[in-house]
C-alpha cells in the first residue's frame, strides 16, 4: 500500500495512494461542499462525473482550480480549501446553478431535503449575480414518478441509478450545452418506457427534479368521507424508517407509535402488511415446495430456480427485459395486492359491505407500488384492490399536515385480523427476508420437523448478490439473494443461459430491500442509515413470539374460514397473478 | 509581439490553428468577443456548469451590451464570471471560451466602456446603437431616401432637408446606399 | 412522433451494418454515422433496431444522436445549404447571408422547407476562409457571396 503525504489547509495528512482531495480531506474533518458527487459503498453507486464544480479548491502550482472530488493526491499536494479565490468561484458556480433553477423553493416537494437550497444557504447566497435565459423542459407525470426537469442540475445521479445500478437505460443525458437535460429516449414520458417505477433515481435525485406522485390529498378525501371505511396497511420497512422523518436517529423502530399516529389520522383500521406477507409466504413457499418436488420427481415442465415476485419493481423490470422468462418467478402477488384482495372479500363481508365501500390506503418505502395499484389486474370491475398507495415520507407528511407531535404519542396496537404477524413477515423489508422467512416456513413444511434455530444468518448481509445452501434435513437447497436491478439481471442471466445453480432466488429492486426503497426518508447517499435500518428490521423480528409464517393464528384462521388451504382455487384467484409481456410496450408513441 | 506559443499566449490569445484575422477600427470587439462566445454556447456538451450555464450567461451580458442595456458593474461582473469559468470549467473549452471577453477587456476596454456609459459602439456595428441622421448642411431635398425607405421613417419636404424619425427606422441602411451627397451617417 | 415504417430489407441492412462492427457498444457512432448514410436520418426506428442489436439502451442512443449536430433526426432537404459561420465568414457578413437564405426559404436553421428541396444549417469553418462568407449546397461550393447573390443562387436548383 503506498502513502501520500500531502497538506490541506495547512493540516498535513497521509492518504493512501488513490485517494481524492475530497476523501482526504473528510479524514481530517474538512468537509468540502459538494453537489453532483454521490457514493455508496455496497451498493454499486459512485457518481462523480466531476460536473457540478462546486468542490473546487486550489492546489499549489495548479494553473486552475481543482474538482476535489476528482482529483487524486499526490505526494507534497498543498491544498487549500476556502481560499478567497475558491469561495468566490464556488459561489459564482452555484449562482450560476440558480440562475437556471425555478425559484420555487417554499411549495417544492423537495424543500428542506433539498442539497441544492442547503448548499446555496451554506455559502450565504442573497444575491444571483448572473441571470437570463432559465431552461424549460416538458413535465412528465407518472402514476408514481413526477419528473419536473426545469430543477435539473445536470449532477447524473439519476441516470448512475438507472444505468449502472439498476441496468434499467430509461434515461440518459440528451441535448447539448445549455438544452441538456436527463430524459427517456426520444423524451418520452416514463410512462411509456421501460421504467421500473423503483424510484432509485428519486432517491438520490438532490433537488425536486424527480419526486414521488403525492396522493396524500386522496388519502384526507377517503378519511373525510362518511361513506366509506378506511383501511390502512403498512409495509415492514416503513417502521424502522418513519423516525428519521421526525429527527429520530435512523434505525429507530416506531412501530406502536407509527400505529399510533394512523389511528389519529382517522384511519377505521390499521392493519399491518406484515400479516400479508406472511400469507404470501404461505403461498410462494407452497408454491417452492410443490415446485421443487416435482423437480426432485423428475417432471421436466416444471422450471427452476423459483423467484420471488414480491417486488412490483421487479415483476415491471423482467415483464420488460426477459420476458421470455415469465414462467420462472412465482405468481404469488405482492404483499401489498394480497392485502388487498383479502381485505376486499374477507374483511369485507366480515364487516358485511361492499369492496366499493371499503378504501384500502398502503403505506410504502416504495414508489413502483403505486404503478402496482393501477394495474388492472388488481381491480375487480374498476375498483383496485389497493384504492391508494403513499410512501414513507408522504404518511409523515400526513402526521404533520395532522399536528401530531410523532415522538411523544402513546403506544398502539394493530387492529385484528389483519394486523397480526410473525417475525418472519417484518424482515420482508430487507434483502434475504423474504427467502428467510419462506425458508423457515417451508422447512417445517417439507421435513415435518420443528424449526429450532429461526435465524439464517447466511442469507443476511448487504452485499449485492449473495448465495447460501441451506439443509432441508438432507435435502441442499441452494439460494441466491440479489438487490439491486443491476445484481438482479446477472442472476437472471445465468438462469436464462441455464447455468443457475439456485433452486430458490429472492431478488428486491432496490439496494438494500425495501428499507432502501424510492419512497423511504432521503438518506443524501448515507450507506449507515440503511444498515441501520436493517438492523432494526431483524430487531424487531427477534423480539415478535411468533417468528414463523404458518404460526400466524390470523393466517390460519383465514386458511380455516375463507382460503381453505394455499394454492386452492380461491387463493388462485385471490391471491396469485401473471404476467404480462411488456417488451413491445415501450416504444414511441 | 513575437507570433509563437508563448508570446500569443502572453496576450491573451493562442495559436490554435495558425489562423490569423486581421481587423480594424470598423469591427467592433464587443460584438466580436460575443461571437466567438455564440461559438462556444453551441459547442459546450453540457457536462459542467461553468460551461453549460456560465458562457450562456457571458453571452447573454455581452448580448445585453450590444444592445445598450448594460448597468453600472455589468462590466466588473463581466470580468469575475469570465475567470471564474477559466478557473473551474472541465475541459479545455470552458478554460478557454472567456479568452476572447477578458483579451478584449483588457486591450480595448475603452469599447465596452462607450457601450455601457454611453450606449455608443465606436465601430458603427451594434445596430441597436446605431442612429442614422440627414444632415442638413448636405441634403438637397431630393426625396430620394424618403422612396426607398421601406418604413417611410423619413419625412420632409422637397428641395428641403430630411429628417429621419428614429423611433421608427429600422437601421436597414438603405438610405445611406442611396444618397448620393453623402448626407446620411451613421452616429 | 411520427411513426415511419422500415422495408424489411433496410431493416436487414441496418443489422447487417451493425454486424460489420460486431454489435460492439464502443462502435455506435460509427454505427450512426453508417445508419445515417442509409437513410439520410436517423428516425426513432433506426435508433431502436440499432440500441436492440448493439445491447445498449435506446436512451444512450437517442443521448449520442441528440449529441452530435452531424446526427439528425428529422430527413435533410434534397438540396442541404450550409452557411459557414467561422470567425472570418463572421466578420465578412455571414450573418446577412444567412438572414437572406432564412427570409427566402421562409424556413428556421435546422430546418427543412416543405417540399423537402432545401434544408438549412449552419457550420463553423469549411476552411476556405480566402473565400469569406462561404455557402454550400450539397457538395458545391460558393464564396465570396453576398445576400444580393442568394436569390441567384437558389434559382440554380
Amino acid at each position: 500500500m503506498n502513502l501520500v503525504k500531502l497538506t490541506i489547509d495547512n493540516k498535513p495528512v497521509v492518504v493512501e495512494n488513490g485517494t481524492t482531495i475530497l476523501e482526504a480531506a473528510k479524514s481530517i474533518g474538512v468537509r468540502i461542499p459538494s453537489l453532483c458527487y454521490m457514493k455508496m459503498d455496497d451498493m454499486n453507486f459512485e457518481n462523480k462525473p466531476g460536473g457540478c464544480r462546486v468542490c473546487v479548491v486550489e492546489v499549489e502550482g495548479r494553473r486552475n482550480l481543482a474538482p476535489a472530488c476528482k482529483t487524486e493526491c499526490t505526494e507534497g499536494m498543498v491544498v487549500n480549501t476556502h481560499t478567497v479565490r475558491v469561495i468566490n468561484a464556488r459561489r459564482t458556480v452555484v449562482e450560476l446553478i440558480l440562475s437556471d433553477h425555478p425559484a420555487e423553493c417554499l411549495t417544492c416537494a423537495k424543500s428542506g431535503e433539498c442539497e441544492l437550497q442547503d448548499l446555496a444557504q451554506n455559502l450565504g447566497i442573497r444575491e444571483i449575480h448572473y441571470t437570463g435565459e432559465q431552461s424549460h423542459y416538458k413535465g412528465d407525470q407518472s402514476p408514481a414518478i413526477i419528473r419536473e426537469m426545469d430543477k435539473c442540475i445536470m449532477c447524473r445521479r439519476c441516470e448512475t441509478a438507472c444505468n449502472e445500478v439498476q441496468t434499467v437505460g430509461v434515461l440518459s443525458a440528451v441535448n447539448r450545452g445549455f438544452e441538456s437535460v436527463v430524459a427517456p429516449a426520444f423524451e418520452m414520458d416514463l410512462d411509456h418506457s421501460v421504467c421500473t417505477y423503483c424510484g432509485q433515481c428519486v432517491a438520490v435525485c438532490p433537488t425536486g427534479a424527480l419526486t414521488e406522485r403525492d396522493y396524500t390529498w386522496k388519502v384526507i378525501e377517503a378519511l373525510v368521507d362518511p361513506t366509506k371505511t378506511v383501511v390502512v396497511q403498512t409495509a415492514p420497512a416503513v417502521r424502522a424508517a418513519l423516525g428519521e422523518s421526525f429527527g429520530m436517529e435512523p434505525g429507530s423502530l416506531v412501530t406502536a407509535k407509527m400505529v399510533s399516529a394512523l389511528r389519529k389520522l382517522g384511519f377505521d383500521y390499521v392493519f399491518d402488511t406484515d400479516f400479508a406477507a406472511d400469507l404470501t409466504i404461505m403461498e410462494e413457499g407452497t408454491e417452492l415446495l410443490d415446485r421443487l418436488n416435482r423437480h426432485l420427481n423428475g417432471d421436466q415442465e416444471v422450471k427452476l430456480p423459483i423467484l420471488t415476485s414480491c417486488c412490483p419493481g421487479w415483476v415491471k423490470f423482467f415483464e420488460h427485459q426477459f420476458p421470455e422468462m415469465m414462467d420462472v418467478p412465482s405468481t404469488a402477488k405482492s404483499p401489498q395486492q394480497m392485502f388487498g384482495a383479502i381485505a376486499k372479500s374477507y374483511f369485507a363481508k366480515k364487516l358485511d359491505k361492499k369492496r366499493e365501500d371499503l378504501v384500502v390506503v398502503s403505506v410504502m418505502p416504495c414508489l413502483a407500488k403505486k404503478y402496482e395499484c393501477t394495474r388492472e389486474e388488481f381491480s375487480v370491475n374498476g375498483d383496485p384492490d389497493v384504492n391508494v398507495s403513499i410512501t414513507t415520507r408522504e404518511l409523515a407528511q400526513l402526521i404533520r399536515n395532522a399536528n401530531l407531535d410523532f415522538a411523544s404519542l402513546p403506544d398502539d396496537d394493530f387492529d385484528q385480523p389483519m394486523g397480526e404477524s410473525t417475525g418472519a413477515s417484518v424482515i420482508f423489508g430487507t434483502t434475504g427476508g423474504v427467502i428467510e422467512a419462506a425458508v423457515r416456513t417451508a422447512y417445517e413444511l417439507h421435513t415435518g420437523k420443528i424449526l429450532e434455530k429461526v435465524d439464517f444468518k447466511e442469507l443476511r448481509g448487504m452485499e449485492g448478490s449473495r448465495k447460501a445452501t441451506v439443509d432441508f434435513d438432507g435435502l441442499k437447497l441452494n439460494i441466491g439473494i440479489a438487490h439491486g436491478l443491476g445484481n438482479a439481471r446477472k442472476l437472471l442471466e445465468e438462469v436464462k443461459a441455464g447455468k443457475s445453480e439456485f433452486h430458490a432466488i429472492e431478488i428486491m429492486a432496490c439496494p438494500g430491500g425495501c428499507i432502501g426503497g424510492g419512497g423511504q426518508p432521503y438518506h443524501h447517499g448515507n450507506v449507515d442509515i440503511l444498515k441501520k435500518r436493517q438492523r432494526a428490521i431483524y430487531e424487531e423480528d427477534k423480539g415478535k413470539p411468533i417468528r414463523k409464517s404458518h404460526e400466524n393464528p390470523f393466517i390460519q384462521e383465514l386458511y380455516k374460514e375463507f382460503l381453505g388451504k394455499p394454492m386452492s382455487d380461491l387463493s388462485h384467484e385471490l391471491l396469485h397473478t401473471h404476467y404480462f409481456d411488456r417488451k413491445k410496450k415501450a416504444e414511441v408513441e | 509581439m513575437a507570433i509563437d506559443y508563448d508570446g500569443l499566449l502572453a496576450s491573451g490569445s493562442m495559436m490554435g490553428s495558425g489562423g490569423m484575422i486581421v481587423m480594424d477600427e470598423d469591427d467592433c470587439m464587443v460584438s466580436v468577443a460575443k461571437f466567438y462566445l455564440d461559438f462556444t454556447v453551441e459547442e459546450s456538451c453540457g457536462k459542467c456548469t461553468p460551461c453549460r450555464i456560465g458562457n450562456k450567461r457571458l453571452y447573454e451580458m455581452l448580448d445585453k451590451i450590444t444592445l445598450g442595456k448594460a448597468e453600472e458593474g455589468d462590466l466588473t461582473r463581466l470580468r469575475n464570471l469570465a475567470n471564474v469559468i477559466k478557473d473551474t470549467a472541465l475541459c479545455g473549452l470552458g478554460q478557454t471560451s472567456p479568452n476572447p471577453v477578458l483579451s478584449t477587456l483588457d486591450n480595448f476596454p475603452e469599447e465596452y466602456e462607450a457601450h455601457v456609459k454611453e450606449s455608443k459602439c465606436p465601430a458603427g456595428q451594434c445596430r441597436a446603437l446605431m442612429q442614422y441622421v440627414i444632415s442638413p448642411k448636405l441634403c438637397t431635398g431630393c426625396t430620394l431616401c424618403a422612396r426607398v425607405c421601406p418604413v417611410d421613417a423619413i419625412s420632409g419636404d422637397k428641395k428641403l432637408p430630411h429628417f429621419i424619425d428614429t423611433s421608427v427606422c429600422i437601421k436597414c441602411g438603405a438610405c445611406m446606399e442611396k444618397c448620393k451627397f453623402g448626407a446620411i451617417s451613421i452616429q | 412522433m411520427a411513426k415511419v415504417k422500415i422495408p424489411e430489407n433496410k431493416v436487414q441492412e441496418l443489422k447487417d451494418l451493425c454486424a460489420s462492427y460486431n454489435n460492439e457498444p464502443g462502435e455506435l457512432i460509427n454505427v450512426l454515422h453508417g445508419a445515417q448514410g442509409m437513410f439520410g436520418y436517423l428516425p426513432a426506428e433506426v435508433q431502436e433496431i440499432v440500441a436492440d442489436q448493439m445491447n445498449v439502451s435506446v436512451a444512450h442512443v437517442y443521448g449520442v444522436v441528440t449529441f452530435y449536430s452531424f446526427f439528425s433526426m428529422l430527413p435533410k432537404g434534397k438540396h442541404p445549404i450550409s452557411i459557414c459561420m467561422g470567425t472570418a465568414c463572421y466578420v465578412r457578413g455571414a450573418e446577412k447571408v444567412l438572414d437572406e437564405f432564412k427570409r427566402h426559404l421562409e424556413v428556421k436553421v435546422g430546418e427543412t422547407t416543405p417540399d423537402g428541396k432545401f434544408s438549412l444549417s449552419c457550420l463553423r469553418c469549411v476552411g476556405a476562409c480566402g473565400l469569406a462568407p462561404v455557402v454550400t449546397i450539397g457538395e458545391r461550393v460558393y464564396g465570396r457571396v453576398s445576400p444580393e447573390d442568394v436569390k441567384g443562387i437558389l434559382g440554380e436548383y
